[in-house]
């Protein structure tokens, strides 16, 4: 009886113990690989942004008269628009728009919701309950309305997009950083700088915010991604910025129409978009996991 | 006769990135029917995996056992599934963990989790399994049982939860109760209640105990068989009275010397392990213990000593005779030769504990001669925190006071202790004399200053004179610095140094505790606990302050660590004319080290004595118990006193009269109405209390 026990667990042992040391493997390798993959991503598409004319073929204004809304093929890789414009050529003029938005929107929200985070968190008392409501105010407006909101009253332009995203992310940094900042406050190391004699601002600047940043870096880099959403978003909507150079946003609205006739106008501005959200959030992921010193060995 | 539990070779590794990581190594022990077994050692031993094995809870854990049997009543533990063990777990072996605040869920109540193991593992009614619950909880002394049931968690105080811990543990009836440090989270006073409830309970249920500890004074009394564990492998197993008596390996010889006992003198160096507990990643060839052994030679360094039975004890060390024989020539001669002799072992370090004790004398001789100035004057010093809840506007709000009137002096150049309980307001009184919170009301004079008084820039001067040590070695330094930034912060604040002087100042006072000046560039988390107190220490000294306040500085360090703390801390007095005050619940260091000790109860001093005559002659009942409650490192020797009863009430509601009156075996009406004042009763010797012994 006890034998048959002892053999049961043996096999039992045997099953669990080998997929585990190889599925952990596993796991670990995939992770590397897909980090490698975002990251070309993210670099390629920074590279289209910043040289457009080495990577698109054809000027992004140029129209090919004889070659209206053709298909993909190997002259025009992603096809051709109701103009003649090259769409591959298009879509790479179109990311220095939508990576700036998103980079800015982001960079403004962050510094403003950050401030206002680490303000409020660090003097606390009476300055804290305003601040608090003030954000609390701004967070019962779903984020898209508000953006929505300040951009038509604004007008479009490229400034008042970047305001019109970052303003809807100051909340959610604030209160990241408000809790950080309390937290980070507490600890002992802390009272032993105020024991020395630091002064409260130097305690601040030294030793709270360095230590309170990386969960709003991280934050920061995962919102890259929404915001670029975002930005698209108001652009389909007709908020965005209007140039002869569309971005990815307004390229969807604009193709929206002849979806059913020509799918690659609307399909590839789209797919760029889904693959630089993905890539962005893959490398926040993994930057959250690489900023937590639990994950740094000793 | 038939054994209870048994460990044989048992092998535990962990996975990791880098691969298997070999935990435990060959680990044999048996405990019997009814016996109380210790598992001792430093912290990373190994103690608590060998536990954990046992219960099998390693699984979760990403642990595996590579090798051994583990017997529990015949049953082989480490060929079942996780099924069959969850319905040994609880019935047949239960286990107690060190944090009782984090091993209940705090979102049910105390008595549906214990209904809860009741009802799976016997086949009760609801009603049934709710009356046992509530005899447990009566028997292991929770007064009010059935008020208790329904609360949650939160609402029970440490001691409170850890008894209602036990009674889950006791809820089947196992035969083996594993405790894992079940005291060491709570007061000397509440771990000798504890201690004495678990021996009462393994009579009464007859079971045994096997309790992980790494304080010897509570092996020494209660355990009937004591395992030392070193970096994974059992080094040496004895009877309690036996090991005491005569430690068969090195290791354990160091581990009890490293106690401060109650009978070393001020100023004597406390004997020390050296080093440090290897990392699992970087275990050395030979016996692991060889680095930071006094008798290692090469054949140490070379093969591992195999663990050798012998008169029932075991012992894995190549020196045993030797170690026999050195400390047989020792126990001739007296006792201060004796701490001389093994002092010299090191031989470097001989000529360097002889100045220490000489200056310190020197010193001594000068205290009793001139009429020491005081550095400290405190008088009538009160800190009150308000209560923010249920404040009705127009009622006085409602306080915690926890320092309420306490006066009294610290001399220059003294070691002033300070005990009580947790909750007594000692780390509260800490604070307030560094101005790190400002006091409610009363006067701190600081040399001649009154620094309550003091603006922000004046304070921040005042500062430079008055350092702080910390209780958490791992909070108290800044993870994102280099502990060359830690340790110069205190002079880019106060002196304007250049970098090359900065640089050679952090040097000097790297050496100065005894660390090398090559850490500079490193980081705190690649240090040892002991290692980041000598940090802390460093930049704690590096403005020459007059006063450090050393908050349970050496709690949270392992004894032989401990140990080293302590030595560099009275060095350092020697050397540059510190006065401490120093804080902390370990009774036995704090007589070591102090000059004067005052004891704390409720926000109120209640005696102030020098150490030795506080010792000997405690004058207050509150100070009699606790010194009472100090686990005796004599085994046998049973105490036959009761210990404290009860727990210390809340600062906010406290008794009226004398406030320890509700826990005081002599109290009387008039100490119920009246409050004692601080009364002098001799020379350097005041105490509160209306009826003082």
């Amino acid at each position: 009886m006890r034998e048959t026990v002892a053999a049961r667990s043996a096999l039992r042992k045997r099953k669990w113990e080998l997929p585990a040391l190889r599925s952990s493997e596993k796991r670990f390798l995939f992770s590397k690989a897909w980090i490698v993959i975002a990251i070309a991503i993210i670099a390629f598409m920074a590279l289209c942004a910043i040289a457009p004319q080495w990577i698109a073929p054809y000027s992004p204004v140029e129209m090919f008269t004889d070659s209206i809304m053709q298909p993909p093929s190997v002259v025009h890789p992603f096809g051709t628009d109701y103009f003649g414009r090259d769409v591959f050529s298009v879509v790479v003029y179109g990311s220095r728009e939508s990576l700036l938005i998103g980079l800015m929107s982001v960079v403004a929200g962050g510094i403003v919701g950050g401030t206002i985070g680490a303000l409020s968190g660090y003097v606390g008392g009476l300055l804290d309950m305003v601040l608090m409501r003030a954000i609390e105010i701004l967070m019962t407006i779903p984020g898209i309305l508000l953006a929505l909101t300040i951009a038509a009253a604004m007008g479009p332009s490229m400034t008042n997009i970047v305001i019109a995203v970052a303003a809807a992310t100051i909340p959610g940094y604030a209160r990241v950083m408000r809790g950080q900042t309390m937290s980070i406050n507490g600890r002992s190391y802390i009272t032993a700088a105020r024991s020395i004699g630091v002064s409260r601002w130097g305690i601040f600047w030294r030793h709270v915010l360095p230590n309170s940043l990386s969960p709003l870096l991280v934050m920061a880099t995962l919102g890259i991604g929404s915001s670029i959403l975002a930005g698209s978003s108001l652009s389909f909507l007709g908020l965005g910025v209007l140039k002869e150079i569309p971005d990815w946003g307004a390229l969807l609205s604009q193709g929206r129409g002849y979806l059913t006739v020509a799918w690659w106008i609307c399909t590839f501005p789209g797919l760029a978009i889904t693959l630089l959200v993905l890539a962005v959030n893959i490398t926040g992921d993994w930057l959250r996991d690489y900023l937590d010193p639990k994950q740094k060995e000793g | 006769m038939e054994q209870l539990l048994e460990i044989q070779h048992l092998s535990v590794g962990f996975h990791t990135r880098r691969g298997l990581l070999q935990a435990l190594n060959d680990v044999s022990l048996t405990i019997r029917p009814g016996e109380t077994v210790c598992l001792v050692g430093e912290s990373g031993s190994g103690k608590t995996i060998t536990s954990k094995a046992v219960m099998r809870l390693l699984d979760y854990e990403n642990g595996r056992i590579t090798n051994g049997q583990i017997r529990l009543g015949g049953i082989d533990l480490t060929a079942l599934s996780q099924n069959e063990l969850r319905s040994l777990r609880g019935k047949k072996m239960a286990m107690v963990f060190q944090e009782p605040m984090s091993a209940f869920d705090p979102v049910y109540t105390i008595g549906y989790q214990i209904v809860e193991t009741i009802r799976t593992h016997d086949s009760k009614s609801k009603e049934e399994a709710w009356e046992h619950a509530v005899s447990l909880l009566e028997r292991v002394g929770i007064p009010e049982p059935r008020i208790r049931m329904k609360q949650y968690p939160g609402e029970l105080s440490g001691g409170m939860l850890q008894r209602a811990m036990i009674a889950l543990a006791l809820s089947c009836g196992p035969e083996l109760l594993i405790a894992d440090e079940p005291t060491t989270a709570l007061d000397v006073t509440i771990q000798a209640q504890i201690l004495q409830l678990l021996q009462e309970l393994k009579e009464e249920f007859r079971m045994s105990i096997l309790l992980i500890t790494h304080d010897l004074g509570i092996a020494a009394e209660v355990a009937d068989r004591v395992v030392v564990m070193y970096a994974g492998r059992v080094v040496e197993q004895a009877p309690t009275a036996e090991l005491f008596k005569q430690p068969h390996h090195p290791y354990s010889q160091g581990l009890l010397q490293s106690v401060a006992s109650l009978d070393t003198e001020k100023g004597e160096r406390l004997h020390s392990i050296e080093g440090a507990i290897p990392s699992l990643s970087a275990l050395p060839d030979g016996c692991l213990f060889h680095p930071r052994c006094p008798y290692a030679t090469e054949k140490c360094r070379a093969e591992v000593p195999p663990l050798v039975f012998e008169n029932g004890r075991e012992s894995a060390c190549w020196h045993t005779q030797e170690l026999l024989r050195s400390s047989a020539a020792n126990d001739d001669r007296p006792k201060s030769a004796k701490s001389e002799a093994f002092t010299a072992q090191s031989g470097l370090r001989t000529a360097e504990s002889n100045m220490v004790l000489e200056t310190v004398e020197l010193q001594l001789i000068e205290a009793a001669a001139v009429d020491v100035p005081d550095l400290f004057q405190i008088s009538g010093l009160r800190k009150y925190y308000p209560v923010k809840r249920r404040g009705f506007p127009g009622r006085a709000r409602p306080y915690i006071r926890a320092v309420d009137d306490v006066s009294f002096t610290i001399r220059r150049g003294e070691t002033f202790g300070l005990v009580g309980e947790s909750g007594s307001g000692k780390s509260t009184l800490g604070r307030v004399l560094l101005q790190l919170e400002a006091a409610t009301s009363g006067q701190i004079r600081f040399g001649d200053q009154e620094i309550t008084k003091l603006g922000s820039s004046a304070l921040r001067r005042a500062r430079k004179d008055m350092q702080m040590i910390f209780q958490d070695p791992y909070g108290a330094l800044d993870p994102r610095w280099t502990v060359g930034d830690i340790i110069g912060e205190p002079l880019g604040v106060h002196e304007r140094l250049s970098t090359m002087e900065k640089r050679n100042r952090v040097a000097e006072l790297l050496a100065s505790v005894g660390l090398d000046a090559s850490y500079a560039t490193r980081y705190p988390h690649e240090f040892s606990g002991g290692q980041r107190q000598r940090i802390g220490i460093a930049r704690a000294i590096a403005l020459k302050p007059k006063f450090i306040l050393a908050d349970e500085a050496v709690s949270a360090l392992d004894v032989s660590v401990q140990a080293q703390v302590v030595n560099l801390l009275q060095d350092l007095q020697a050397k540059m004319g510190l006065t401490y005050l120093f804080i902390a619940h370990g009774l036995q260091v704090v007589r070591h080290i102090s000059d004067r000790i005052g004891v704390m109860y409720l926000g109120k001093l209640v005696e102030i004595a020098p150490s030795h005559e506080l010792f000997l002659h405690p004058a207050h009942p509150y100070t009699k118990a606790l010194i009472a409650s100090i686990p005796d490192m004599s085994p046998g020797a049973k105490k036959a006193h009761t210990v404290l009863q009860g727990e210390i009430p809340s600062p906010a509601r406290p008794p009226s009269g004398c406030r320890f009156h509700t826990r005081c075996p002599l109290a009387t009406a008039k100490c119920r109405e009246e409050e004692p004042d601080l009364n002098a009763i001799a020379a350097e010797h005041s105490v509160a209390c209306h009826f003082p012994f």
